[in-house]
């Protein structure tokens, strides 16, 4: 597989590069890079001001929060599910593959729609919870609530790990499985010494996409989430001083704004890094 | 695809990055639900949720301090008010949706009616407090970029061709609602009773619109921030702000005639009840009528309600302008149904 | 023979339990919402709901930019994936990375940065005013947003195939004196199909139903034929008479699509898969 590609490009191959890199360009970094000028247009002061608010740092913890939960119960979600469907053929597969990616095409106001809808005040669950809160005596609310922007962003970034690993697992067959079970092994042994093996960047992928789409959710958790400094998430921060008017306060979005661009690049750094660990212990093994 | 498996070490690497995130998750459960039980544990605080609309954010800021020192001395006790701001319409369905909301401060009164229709508010809200439980009024102006190059003074200024005007949507704001009643005021004055004139004189209005944003901030952040258009028809108090923030690039015209907007207030009642914040709540309303607070409206760009104090912001505000008020459309459920309601006159001109 | 596997690797029933309850308990129990709220309508008043003339405009708008996005982003994703894939380039890793960013960046953002640039106070809106086309608040800078939000869609499900794909195999090709397009043609393209057919269904789903991020940018205007799904369906929720019923209705009608969509390209991945075996 190793095949060193020398760096001799034909006239034809440096045109699609230059293409692909202008459109990457245009498309991607100007709007970034646009955040960043805004942010830092009224100097650093401001800026410092602006992300190190009372109001932005607990967006932050909120955001974290969500996408921790968030990626944890995915991932779960999607070692099991892509087990299940990789490895096994039964009637209605097809349906079930399909339910599972419904968060993936959803309008985020359908999203919130539903959620208001299910656990709002009128909601057809609401007395499911109120039965629930007045048997345990708990205080639990679905809506405008911690935990329903935790189970907005769950809903949202559900099936994004295991769309990750679905195309690979299927290209991969599953003799190996077969036969390490033939040999005795039982499942989860199997998965851990052979299936996890070879998942291992789409899984990683995953996670950082599923990451990436849960910092950024803006529309469901908008529907579940009003109390600004309490249950609000980063994007809805940016939205909040964005609609509050004034030169000021848009500078301000936009430098809270740009921790989630830093968010978004810290986790292509540990990828970065994780990608070159395992090329550096593949290669000490040779 | 042998590789895969002669390689240890990559699979412990998968290991550990697994429980690191784990990890990670688990600390940042434990520090979010802590810090959610400290805060729950002072107990002689009260605290208060304000669900208000977008232009309103800087004048609660304000007023939330002023209230809160007053009725700590007044009372001895803390309170804490959160602020939520949004869309009017979209707050108020957020507080029927189970937004814990103990007052309601919104952009028009038929979306208090809303929480009211509910069951969430008792009928005859409207008397608790003075002046149809507004305490601040306001009113629908223009706003042009500095010079007046299209020369806009009064309504009928806006038909001429090559006007671009910028306005949000009625069908999903409340502020536009004011804004086209406004000018179906002006054209009532203009052909009286004739219906088929105004409906002209509108459609040609909104034949003008080059960009319909679905909140008034929007709008305003469309013509200010992104440069379209050559008029805002905007509330006075963003109209007032615009021109405060960008010193020397926008002008205000106050039209012949325009329109009262009473943004409304109401205590939520039966969340108070389940929340125990009625005193509070109810005094939170009341000090809006101080003289202390009216000033502070008026710094803030609303109008204040009491006259005294209204007259003493005489320089900021056009008190000229000939004022009709939702009475004129026979009270906002019938304006709503008329005008805005699918296949109302709304959809009438500006689709066909 | 099939049979015979289900038997060999354990587990199928402990992963289906998972599986279907997390999918029931987190995302078929809310959506019932929807379903159960717009059988509140009688057919006739649905199907009155659903054909009003806004809301057929928006579905029109909403359907034909999300297309044309995408088929936008099948063009440079392929271009994006082949270069990253295949060649070697100074800044290729960090492009590599930054593919997601429109993901991690809230659409809302998105959405006011570019109305912003491609305004006639940006230079990109200046430069496309020069040739006559007006980017913002127009179907174009629909279509701009929506080409955003779609990229990483498009180049994230051709690149791991694109990897698998040995470049020995074109090359066999080109030394058996194949042109560079017939190669393309015959040897790659039919190997990338399921993939991209797989990122074009991806991006025109998220954007049929895209909200945020076009929202600032499109103007809203059912005259000029720019209010998308999502904003009538916000629209008959903010209005003031909070019309949950018919938002329900549209939503019905939209989550529709999306399962349709859903379910074509879940028929590509498993008919790719099939014939790999």
């Amino acid at each position: 597989m190793k095949q060193t590609k020398k760096a001799r490009l034909t006239a034809g191959q440096i045109a699609l590069i230059v293409i692909g890199v202008l459109f990457f360009a245009v498309m991607l970094v100007w709007p970034l890079v646009e955040v960043l000028y805004r942010a830092l247009k009224d100097g650093w002061a401001l800026y410092w001001d602006a992300v190190t608010a009372e109001n932005t740092l607990s967006a932050l913890r909120v955001t974290l929060l969500a996408a921790a939960v968030a990626l944890l119960v995915d991932t779960f979600f999607a070692l099991a599910a892509s087990w299940l469907l990789t490895k096994f053929d039964f009637r209605g597969k097809s349906l079930l593959t399909t339910l599972i990616d419904i968060p993936f095409s959803i309008s985020p106001v359908i999203a919130g729609l539903a959620f208001i809808m299910m656990f709002g005040r009128n909601g057809l669950a609401t007395p499911v919870v109120n039965w629930f809160n007045d048997t345990f005596g708990t205080d639990i609310a679905l809506v405008f609530s911690i935990p329903g922007v935790v189970l907005a962003t769950v809903f949202v970034t559900f099936p994004y790990v295991l769309r990750e690993l679905l195309p690979v697992m299927n290209l991969q067959g599953c003799a190996e499985e077969e036969a390490a079970a033939l040999l005795g092994a039982g499942g989860f042994t199997i998965f851990r010494r052979v299936t996890l093996p070879q998942i291992k960047w789409p899984l990683i992928y995953g996670m950082v996409l599923c990451a990436a789409r849960a910092f950024g959710e803006f529309g469901a958790v908008y529907a579940v989430s009003k109390a600004r400094g309490e249950t609000f998430t980063l994007p809805l921060e940016v939205d909040a001083l964005y609609m509050s008017g004034g030169a000021e306060a848009i500078t301000q979005a936009f430098a809270v704004s740009s921790i989630l661009v830093l968010l978004a690049l810290v986790m292509l750094i540990l990828k970065n890094i994780a990608e070159w660990r395992a090329r550096k212990s593949e290669s000490q093994e040779e | 695809m042998k590789r895969n498996l002669k390689n240890p070490i990559k699979k412990w690497n998968v290991t550990a990055l697994c429980l690191c995130i784990c990890l990670l998750a688990g600390l940042l459960t434990g520090c979010g639900s802590s810090s959610g039980e400290a805060s729950e544990e002072d107990s002689d605080v009260i605290e208060l949720l304000n669900v208000s609309y977008d232009p309103t954010r800087e004048f609660y800021e304000a007023y939330n301090e002023l209230f809160a020192a007053y009725y700590e001395e007044t009372y001895g006790v803390t309170v804490k008010i959160n602020q939520s701001h949004g869309g009017s319409g979209s707050q108020a369905r957020s507080v029927i949706e189970g937004n814990e909301a103990d007052v309601v401060t919104l952009a028009l009164a038929h979306d208090i009616t809303l929480v009211e229709e509910e069951g969430m508010i008792d009928g005859g809200w409207m008397d608790e407090f003075e002046n149809n439980s507004a305490p601040y009024t306001s009113t629908i102006v223009f706003l042009v970029r500095a010079g007046n190059e299209k020369d806009i003074q009064d309504w009928d200024d806006l038909l001429q061709e090559g006007v671009d005007i910028i306005t949000p949507d009625p069908k999903s704001s409340g502020g536009a609602c004011w804004n086209f009643l406004a000018a179906w005021y002006y054209a009532q004055q203009q052909y009286g009773e004739d219906e088929t004139q105004i409906k002209e004189f509108m459609r040609a209005l909104y034949a003008n619109v080059l960009v319909m944003d679905s909140g008034a901030r929007g709008a305003t952040t469309t013509f200010v921030e992104n440069g379209q258009g050559d008029v805002l028809i905007a509330w006075e108090n963003e109209a007032l702000q615009t021109m405060a923030d960008y010193p020397g690039e926008y002008e205000l015209i106050t039209p012949s005639v325009s329109i009262l907007a009473e943004p409304s207030v109401a205590v939520v009642d039966e969340n108070v009840a389940d929340h125990g914040t009625a005193e509070a709540a109810a005094a939170y309303l009341a000090y809006l009528y101080t003289d202390e607070a009216q000033r502070l409206i008026g710094e803030y760009y609303y109008r204040p309600t009491n006259e005294d104090i209204l007259s003493e912001f005489s320089d900021v505000f056009d008190l000229d302008v000939t004022l009709c008020t939702i009475d004129d459309f026979g009270g906002w459920d019938a304006a709503y149904e008329k005008f805005f309601q699918d296949d109302g006159i709304f959809d009438e001109i500006y689709n066909s | 023979m099939r049979k015979k596997r289900n038997r060999v690797i354990p587990g199928f029933g402990l992963t289906l339990g998972i599986t279907v309850s997390m999918l029931s308990l987190l995302i078929l129990l809310p959506l019932a919402s929807v379903l159960i709220r717009s059988f509140e309508l009688t057919p006739a008043e649905f199907w009155e709901t659903v054909t009003r003339s806004n809301v057929v405009g928006a579905f029109r708008t909403s359907i034909l930019c999300a297309l044309l996005a995408a088929a936008i982003n099948c063009v440079f994703g392929l271009i994006l994936a082949w270069i990253l894939v295949r060649y070697d380039f100074p800044g290729k890793r960090l492009i590599d990375g930054m593919i997601e960013l429109p993901f991690a960046l809230p659409t809302a953002v998105a959405g006011i940065t570019l109305a912003k640039m491609y305004s006639d106070q940006g230079v990109l809106g200046q430069a496309l005013n020069r040739i006559g086309i007006q980017g913002s608040y127009s179907r174009v800078g629909l279509v701009i947003a929506l080409v955003f939000v779609g990229i990483p869609f498009v180049v994230r499900s051709i690149q791991p195939v694109l990897r698998k794909l040995p470049p020995s195999c074109e090359e066999a090709a080109l030394t058996l004196g194949a042109s560079r397009g017939f190669t393309f043609r015959h040897v790659i393209l039919p190997e990338l199909t399921p993939a991209l057919l797989t990122g074009f269904g991806l991006a025109l789903a998220r954007g049929i139903g895209e909200y945020g991020s076009v929202i600032y940018i499109s103007g809203n205007s059912a005259k000029n034929g720019t209010q998308v799904v999502s904003y009538v369906i916000m629209q008959k929720l903010n209005s003031g008479s909070a019309d949950y019923v018919g938002a329900a209705a549209i939503a019905l009608v939209l989550l529709a699509i999306s399962f349709l969509l859903m379910f074509l390209l879940n028929m590509v991945q498993w008919f790719a898969a099939r014939r790999t075996r």
